[in-house]
């Protein structure tokens, strides 16, 4: 860890030194037991299952029954009958196999950190909203702003999404396994994006790093986003991680396209300086 | 959207919902359906409901208008007087230009429904009966019924007695106002005036609404409010009037309309819906071999079905219309 140097801005959370490649860094005392862990977070076994009929409940009652069984043990969770009910399946900070039988309405297995989810039907809007860590796997189609924000994680939709796909993206993989709608990527900052259809207008607009593979037709690119060169790493990344969710590009992942950030955001690698901080 | 040209934003809120039925006759109970998906959206906005159904042509005219607002009621004494007198002109203009009434009912008593027969100039008597000072007509159509009011769609339900309503589709709004009043002249659905039959909800914000409607108001169309989502039904009625079909007249206002919108047009025979370019607002649409249903949220959708459907975000600048 780089040396910190203990004053008045280090105490305000902020740090002066240059971060070193692309990892972001965190800075903690020991002593501050509490930071080392999550609230809410469960030991969980995965061999304990149990289910929830969700036919007459509110999501906040199914997001409790959920933590409740979590409290208890228990790893192995499906949700029967969610109905299209927004903001369900959120907040979940430990492992757990996390089943819905069907579809999920808005900001679904949003703030999550670390479970393996498994929809089997569509999500509507911001499905796996600043998404940590673990896997949301939708075997349907999803609605706009898929992952925005996600900062860790696989977020897979086998079907087709809406606009502004993996809007603000900081990191981990979204995946989709049909079309995608306008300005996905948009002020992309770091992970990547497999889109296996086509792409709409304006992709990786004003991004600022990420890569995008696209193996269907682009209507567009937005601003700052360009063609990249395809590698082999490229090709292996693709092949394995598609493998993972038994996902094929339609025309081989050779074929796919790469688009990249083309510009190179001023001092970007670099914090600014402390007393600039303090001023703002 | 919920509020008028000035406002900033509403950018996730109002609920649109539509549903069509395409080889079922006339006798699906589709004002239960609206009311179920429409109720679905409260959340959306509580403020107001409105729906737009179509059921079965007599062969009279179906004229929806109102002689107050629901507040008017509360403010003095006078208003019941008012309105009578306000009924009773209402009924001498439309004789006045040979409108035969063959049946008036009222729900409330400012909200009235007349059958009428009628072979003259619908757009003058539509103005005729307008020029009365706090009567405005709803809609005019024959197999359209445009009804709107406070309260969210359990209750407009309810008053208007809208639970058994058998047609063939319809469409509806639940409204959250923002810079507008919460009253029945803003909210929707919007009546394409003066063509019988044509019928607007709108999510959304429409940022060239001036300017739209002054060119608009030269060619002699009216508004009635100064709500942004009047424009698209007076832009659609106005294509239509040019010999434009509904789907061209669509395709052309994503182009016309500047902002960020979802909406909806209902004509005797069509539901048609249209995104905008950035694709902002929501839409989810279920496209069935018997029925299409679509809404802001597939929540609204899920209260038509107790299985899984397959739904699917129609994209940017997209235009579809569907024919019963």
């Amino acid at each position: 860890m780089a040396k910190l140097k203990q004053d008045k801005s280090h105490e305000m959370g902020l740090h002066e030194e240059q971060l070193k490649g692309r990892t972001q860094q965190r800075f903690f005392s020991i002593d501050e037991s509490e930071n080392l862990t999550y609230f809410h977070s469960f030991d969980v076994d995965t061999s304990k299952s149990a289910s929830i009929d969700a036919l007459e409940m509110t999501p906040r009652e199914i997001n409790r029954e959920i933590r409740a069984l979590m409290e208890k043990g228990i790893g192995d969770i499906t949700v029967d009958n969610p109905m299209s009910r927004h903001g369900v399946g959120v907040g979940i900070l430990n492992r757990l196999n996390l089943t819905f039988s069907d579809s999920l309405g808005y900001f679904g297995c949003g703030l999550i950190d670390g479970p393996n989810v498994h929809i089997k039907g569509r999500v509507g809007w911001s499905c796996g909203e600043n998404m940590m860590a673990g896997t949301v796997v939708i075997d349907g189609n999803a609605g706009s702003t898929f992952g925005a924000a996600i900062r860790g994680g696989d977020l897979v939709c086998k079907g087709s999404v809406g606009a502004r796909t993996g809007i603000d993206q900081k990191g981990g993989t979204i995946i989709v396994g049909g079309k995608t709608g306008a300005f996905s990527g948009f002020m992309m900052q770091r992970g990547r994006m497999i889109i296996l259809g086509d792409a709409g207008m304006n992709l990786g607009d004003s991004m600022y790093d990420g890569t995008i593979y696209v193996g269907g037709e682009v209507e567009d690119l937005g601003v700052d986003c360009v063609p990249g060169e395809m590698t082999e790493l490229d090709i292996r990344y693709l092949t394995e991680k598609l493998g993972n969710y038994d996902m094929k590009a339609p025309n081989g992942v050779e074929k796919m396209q790469k688009y990249v950030s083309g510009k190179t955001l001023w001092n970007y690698d670099n914090l600014e300086p402390n007393e600039k901080k303090l001023i703002l | 959207m919920a509020g008028n040209f000035q406002g900033k934003g509403d950018y996730f809120m109002c609920g649109i919902a539509g549903i069509i039925h395409k080889n079922a006759g006339k006798d699906v109970n589709i004002g239960e359906q609206m009311t179920a998906m429409l109720q679905a959206l409260k959340h959306r906005g509580p403020d107001s409901t409105g729906y737009a159904m179509y059921g079965e042509d007599n062969g009279n005219h179906v004229v929806r208008f109102k002689v107050a607002e629901a507040a008017d009621l509360e403010g003095s004494f006078e208003i019941h007087a008012a309105i009578e007198n306000r009924i009773a002109a209402v009924n001498s203009r439309m004789e006045d230009l040979g409108a035969k009434i063959v049946k008036k009912e009222s729900a409330t008593e400012y909200s009235h429904r007349y059958e009428i027969q009628f072979s003259g100039d619908m757009k003058k008597l539509a103005d005729f009966v307008e020029d009365i000072e706090g009567v405005e007509i709803l809609s005019i159509g024959n197999s359209l019924e445009l009804i709107k009011d406070l309260g969210d769609a359990a209750v407009v339900s309810e008053q208007y007695g809208l639970n058994d309503f058998s047609g063939t589709h319809g469409i509806g709004h639940t409204r959250m106002a923002t810079e507008s009043d919460v009253d029945i002249r803003s909210a929707h659905p919007y009546w394409a005036y003066p063509f019988s039959d044509v019928s607007v909800v709108h999510n959304g914000q429409l940022t060239n609404y001036w300017t739209n409607r002054r060119a608009l108001e030269l060619k002699g169309h009216r508004f009635s409010s100064n709500c942004d989502s009047e424009l698209i039904a007076v832009y659609i009625a106005d294509r239509i009037n040019q010999g434009q079909d509904l789907e061209s007249a669509m395709k052309d206002s994503v182009e016309y309309l500047d902002g960020v919108f979802t909406y909806l047009v209902a004509t005797r025979d069509q539901l048609g819906m249209a995104k905008d370019v950035m694709a902002a607002k929501p839409m989810v649409v279920y496209e069935g071999d018997d029925m299409i249903a679509l809404a802001s949220e597939e929540v609204a959708i899920r209260t038509l079905f107790d299985h899984h459907i397959e739904t699917f975000d129609p994209y940017h600048g997209e235009v579809k219309v569907w024919q019963n």
